[in-house]
């Protein structure tokens, strides 16, 4: 299928003046400049995994060293660095920056516009990213590395138990990466609600791209109190501020409802895009308009604010009184009746669809199949009581992962399935494809089941060794051999991949048959996204599109002008003109890089970063030559109207 | 480590009337989950099934309403079945702590250490005959027993999960926790917060026992440490005295009542060192003594330069603290 309307060999000339005008930056400076959506997103969905697979390594040895009762394979030391970093990575470098990257790259294509809002912070945001991920990394090959876990509750990783930089390290990393998720999350908000394509009014916005919208508000929402947590954090370490430390007045239970107000909604901004991939991927494969559209965009919403009155069921064991703690048991139920109503109308879909099977669709299989545990495990810790047993054992590492894994991980990979010949215009192969999934699906239950057996048996959580004759060795080998399927089915998926993208069978625009916008142009997309801005006359864009569907004129094609429709009902507002390539968005995150990192060692470092910052701030907002000239030509012309 | 060990520290061989009310409430919850399960991927498999031999999309207005129905009805049962437990998991917590209402109650005082834990039983009559001990407690059996935790450093998470879930330990307040238990046994507990370098090797093995044997035992650790009578012994505590033991070390009776490590007035009648981590064995305390770091790494006793005289003297005077 073509695009909307467009006829490929029409519009020959417009075509070519857009690629000069989108054109991407050329060469390694040209690289640090780039502010294409689809370049930043995949950057971030690149680096996110290379991110997931150290994550998955640090994971491995941990496996290992807890195959066997008492083993000396990694010692303590290095083991608690290694959860601390495994913990940490996976939330704060893989899941949340992953899911974001692929909002940034196909929120804009799903709504029909040319790039995200704010293109010059989304190329800031990605360098803050990294620049925060190298710093961890940096640290702890350096032997820095933080070790009081990916929650670095106080006391533990205040200064009085943890000398050294490690906590501060792990501390910064948070300022890096919140920093980056919040700018993302307000990319992904103002687009969304601002440049969609005429006729998307809000109830006709792909699925995704409202998973997407809310989990941008929950990030805006749940961030910041994460980032004043570590910051305190670092006060306290670094200049004596006591907000944690209870002799002087402040309070270590403090620290962990700030840490579990960003924590537990952290859960939900992970597999909330999840979700919107699960819905993608059961319309495509249904060939049917998803049942229950509406609950479903409800539902969603519900969650996103539910999400933020549970937090304190993390902390049941801390002696919270009883009559508090009942009601966040009952949202801690609550909370599972709009997944429970999305899972639902997945079912009614696929019931009266017709469905086909592929690679994508399997791994909505195995979301069902484990996610469905993950929340089933998430009603038992919910109950207060229950979960003076539960909490801090390998059940609840059981359940994360059956949640996180099953609900985030399993629609990802879905989603690279269901979008690679998007991605690389070719299609993967799928006997490989299913092969890796079962490898996946396997180990992921001989990994992470046996663990709900362990906590039962009183394992509890983070340690580095066990005692033989507990009855827990037999379960943990298991475990072990689980992981080692598990990798080889990332690496299976991997090489899938890799072989694909340049000798797959051409897939062409839309091998699915799939309804949103994406589709509607050739794969892999053109810089510039659209030829002409659709206009879109239903939910299910492409399918609801007319032979002769109308589409936007009176954009310039020399210029970086995107379409800002109202909030509401998409009506065209007015022409906005996007920001070209620019090297500033790098030189500010060196900045902001220097000041944030060289704090931890001499709190004057942040002083120096944000002067410099400031000044790399005026460059950023100072005009080009020809931006002036473009804006005196305009006076000149409304001056020559008026008159 | 011990007979049965798969089973001392279980939370679901419940030896006591709150474990037990914790592991009910838990079988009520994994079947109610279960039967969900069951059924949702039940209707998963239907629709998969089903969806496969669909010719094409049957969408009419007819099974839009056929499917709103059977959205609503699954939510309805989920959202019955949810406040079912809801209510379960509410009276579960209150009669858990009804228990604790009881009056015949036994104080404990728990104070976590980075990685041991302090077991002191409070006599305010007699201050000086209160006992003191380490990576042990013992209980009588059918007693309330009422736990007050607090700790010395970071936070650390009593689980003891025979006799109760766990309760955090947390610097500036004291938490509280009924345990009982309700045959004579050996149970054992495991910190359960993450504490630092040694959180792996944080245990204490809990000894709940008639109501007389428990008073013979409390009794016996009131008492201070016997006078050595060997030359042996009595050269092995000046070596004690001597060397940096009673720096860190309490031992009721003699010049030696530092706080900062375990008491050693009974050390030989417990039944593990270094937390739950050693046998208490002979050998075994010579090589804690040794080089405690080597065995345990990140524990806080430093390593001993004893010449093997001066070692199996200290042996012969430890040997009497029982």
């Amino acid at each position: 299928m073509s695009e909307l309307v467009i006829n490929q060999s029409e519009f020959s000339t417009e075509r070519a003046t857009l690629e000069k005008t989108w054109a991407p930056a050329r060469g390694v400076i040209g690289w640090l400049t780039e502010t294409g959506h689809k370049q930043i997103g995949m950057r971030y969905i690149v680096t996110a995994f290379c991110f997931f697979v150290l994550g998955g390594i640090e994971a491995a040895l941990m496996r290992i060293q807890l195959a066997k009762a008492e083993n000396n394979f990694l010692n303590p030391d290095l083991y608690n660095q290694i959860f601390t970093m495994h913990g940490s990575t996976m939330m704060f470098l893989f899941a949340v920056p992953i899911m974001l990257g692929m909002g940034v790259y196909f929120v804009p294509l799903m709504i029909g516009t040319r790039n995200v809002a704010f293109p010059k912070l989304n190329a800031y945001g990605y360098f803050i990213y990294v620049a925060g991920g190298i710093f961890l990394y940096v640290m702890f090959f350096i032997g820095a590395g933080p070790d009081a876990g990916w929650f670095s509750y106080v006391p533990l990783s205040g200064p009085t138990f943890d000398a050294g930089k490690r906590a501060d390290t792990w501390a910064q990393m948070i300022t890096f990466t919140e920093l980056s998720g919040l700018i993302v999350a307000v990319e992904i908000a103002v687009t969304a609600f601002k440049q969609r394509a005429p006729g998307m009014s809000l109830n006709r916005i792909p699925l995704f791209v409202w998973s997407m919208v809310v989990t941008s508000i929950m990030v805006i929402f749940a961030m910041p109190a994460v980032m004043l947590d570590s910051t305190y954090l670092i006060f306290d370490r670094t200049m004596s501020m006591h907000f944690f430390n209870q002799s002087e007045g402040g309070d270590a239970l403090f620290y962990q409802h700030l840490f579990w107000f960003f924590g537990h909604p952290e859960v939900y901004i992970v597999f909330m895009p999840g979700l919107g991939f699960i819905s993608s991927i059961v319309t495509a494969f249904t060939g049917r308009k998803i049942f229950g559209y509406t609950a479903i965009v409800s539902t969603l919403v519900i969650t996103g604010f539910l999400g933020f009155s549970v937090w304190v069921h993390h902390m049941f064991a801390t002696g919270l009184p009883q009559l508090g703690q009942s009601f966040f048991t009952a949202a801690s139920l609550m909370i599972v009746i709009p997944t429970a109503v999305q899972m639902f109308c997945w079912i009614a879909t696929m019931w009266s669809g017709k469905l086909r099977v592929a690679t994508p669709m399997l791994f909505v299989f195995a979301f069902f199949l484990t996610f469905t545990i993950g929340g089933m495990s998430g009603i038992m810790v919910g109950s207060v009581p229950l979960d003076w047993q539960l909490h801090d054992t390998y059940f609840i590492v059981a359940h994360l992962h059956y949640v996180l894994i099953g609900g985030a991980i399993f629609s990802l990979f879905g989603a690279f399935y269901f979008w690679f010949p998007k991605w690389t215009g070719r299609m993967y192969d799928e006997a490989l494809g299913q092969f890796s999934f079962w490898l996946l699906l396997i180990g992921f239950n001989v990994t992470f089941f046996p663990m709900h057996i362990l906590g039962l048996r009183g394992m509890p959580r983070r340690v580095y060794t066990y005692q033989p004759g507990m009855g827990w060795e037999s379960l943990s080998r298991t475990a072990s051999i689980g992981a080692a399927l598990i990798a080889l089915g990332v690496l299976m998926m991997l090489i899938n991949f890799a072989i694909s993208r340049r000798s797959g069978v051409v897939a062409g625009a839309n091998p699915w048959n799939a309804d949103t916008l994406e589709w509607s142009i050739s794969s892999p997309p053109p810089v510039y996204n659209f030829l002409h801005i659709p206009v879109v006359s239903g939910a299910n864009a492409v399918w609801d599109a007319a032979p002769d569907q109308p589409y936007v004129t009176g954009m310039r094609f020399d210029r970086r002008e995107v379409l800002v429709t109202k909030t509401l009902d998409a009506e065209p507002d007015h022409r906005e003109e996007m920001p070209a390539h620019s090297i500033y968005p790098f030189i500010l995150a060196l900045t902001t890089t220097l000041g944030l990192a060289g704090s931890i060692f001499y709190a004057w470092w942040f002083v120096v970063g944000m002067i410099l910052t400031t000044i790399a701030g005026i460059g950023w907002f100072w005009p080009s030559k020809e931006d002036v000239r473009e804006e005196l030509r305009r006076e000149m012309a409304m001056e020559a109207v008026r008159d | 480590m011990m007979v049965g060990a798969e089973t001392i520290q279980s939370a679901l061989r419940p030896a006591g009337p709150e474990a037990a009310r914790l592991t009910d409430l838990w079988w009520i919850f994994f079947w109610t989950c279960a039967s969900f399960y069951a059924a949702l991927m039940a209707f998963f498999v239907a629709a998969w099934i089903r969806g496969r031999q669909n010719v094409e999309p049957d969408v009419t207005p007819a099974t839009e309403r056929s499917h709103t129905t059977a959205v609503t009805a699954a939510l309805i049962v989920s959202a019955i079945g949810l406040l079912a437990l809801l209510v379960t998991s509410v009276a579960a917590g209150r009669a858990v702590g009804k228990f604790a209402t009881n009056s015949n109650q036994l104080e404990i005082e728990v104070t976590g250490h980075q990685w041991w834990w302090e077991v002191k039983y409070p006599n305010p009559a007699a201050p000086n005959q209160q006992v003191v001990t380490a990576n042990e407690m013992h209980i009588p059996i059918n007693t309330h027993v009422l736990l007050r935790l607090d700790t010395r450093d970071v936070i650390h998470s009593l689980w003891i999960p025979n006799l109760h879930g766990k309760r955090d330990l947390i610097p500036g307040r004291v938490n509280k926790i009924f345990i009982q238990a309700d045959r004579p046994g050996v149970y054992r507990g495991q910190c359960a917060e993450f504490c630092g370098l040694q959180h792996a090797h944080m245990a204490l093995v809990v000894v709940a026992e008639e109501p007389e044997k428990f008073a013979e035992w409390k009794k016996r650790e009131s008492l201070g440490a016997p006078t050595p009578q060997t030359p042996e012994q009595v050269r092995g505590q000046q070596v004690f005295l001597g060397a940096p033991c009673a720096n860190c070390h309490n031992i009721t009776g003699i010049d030696a009542s530092a706080t900062l490590g375990p008491d050693l007035t009974h050390v030989r009648s417990r039944p593990t060192l270094a937390a739950g981590m050693l046998l208490n064995t002979r050998g075994n305390l010579a090589g804690w003594i040794s080089n405690a770091p080597a065995i345990k790494p990140g524990a806080q006793m430093p390593p001993n330069q004893l010449s093997a005289m001066e070692l199996q003297d200290l042996l012969a005077y430890l040997d009497t603290l029982r």
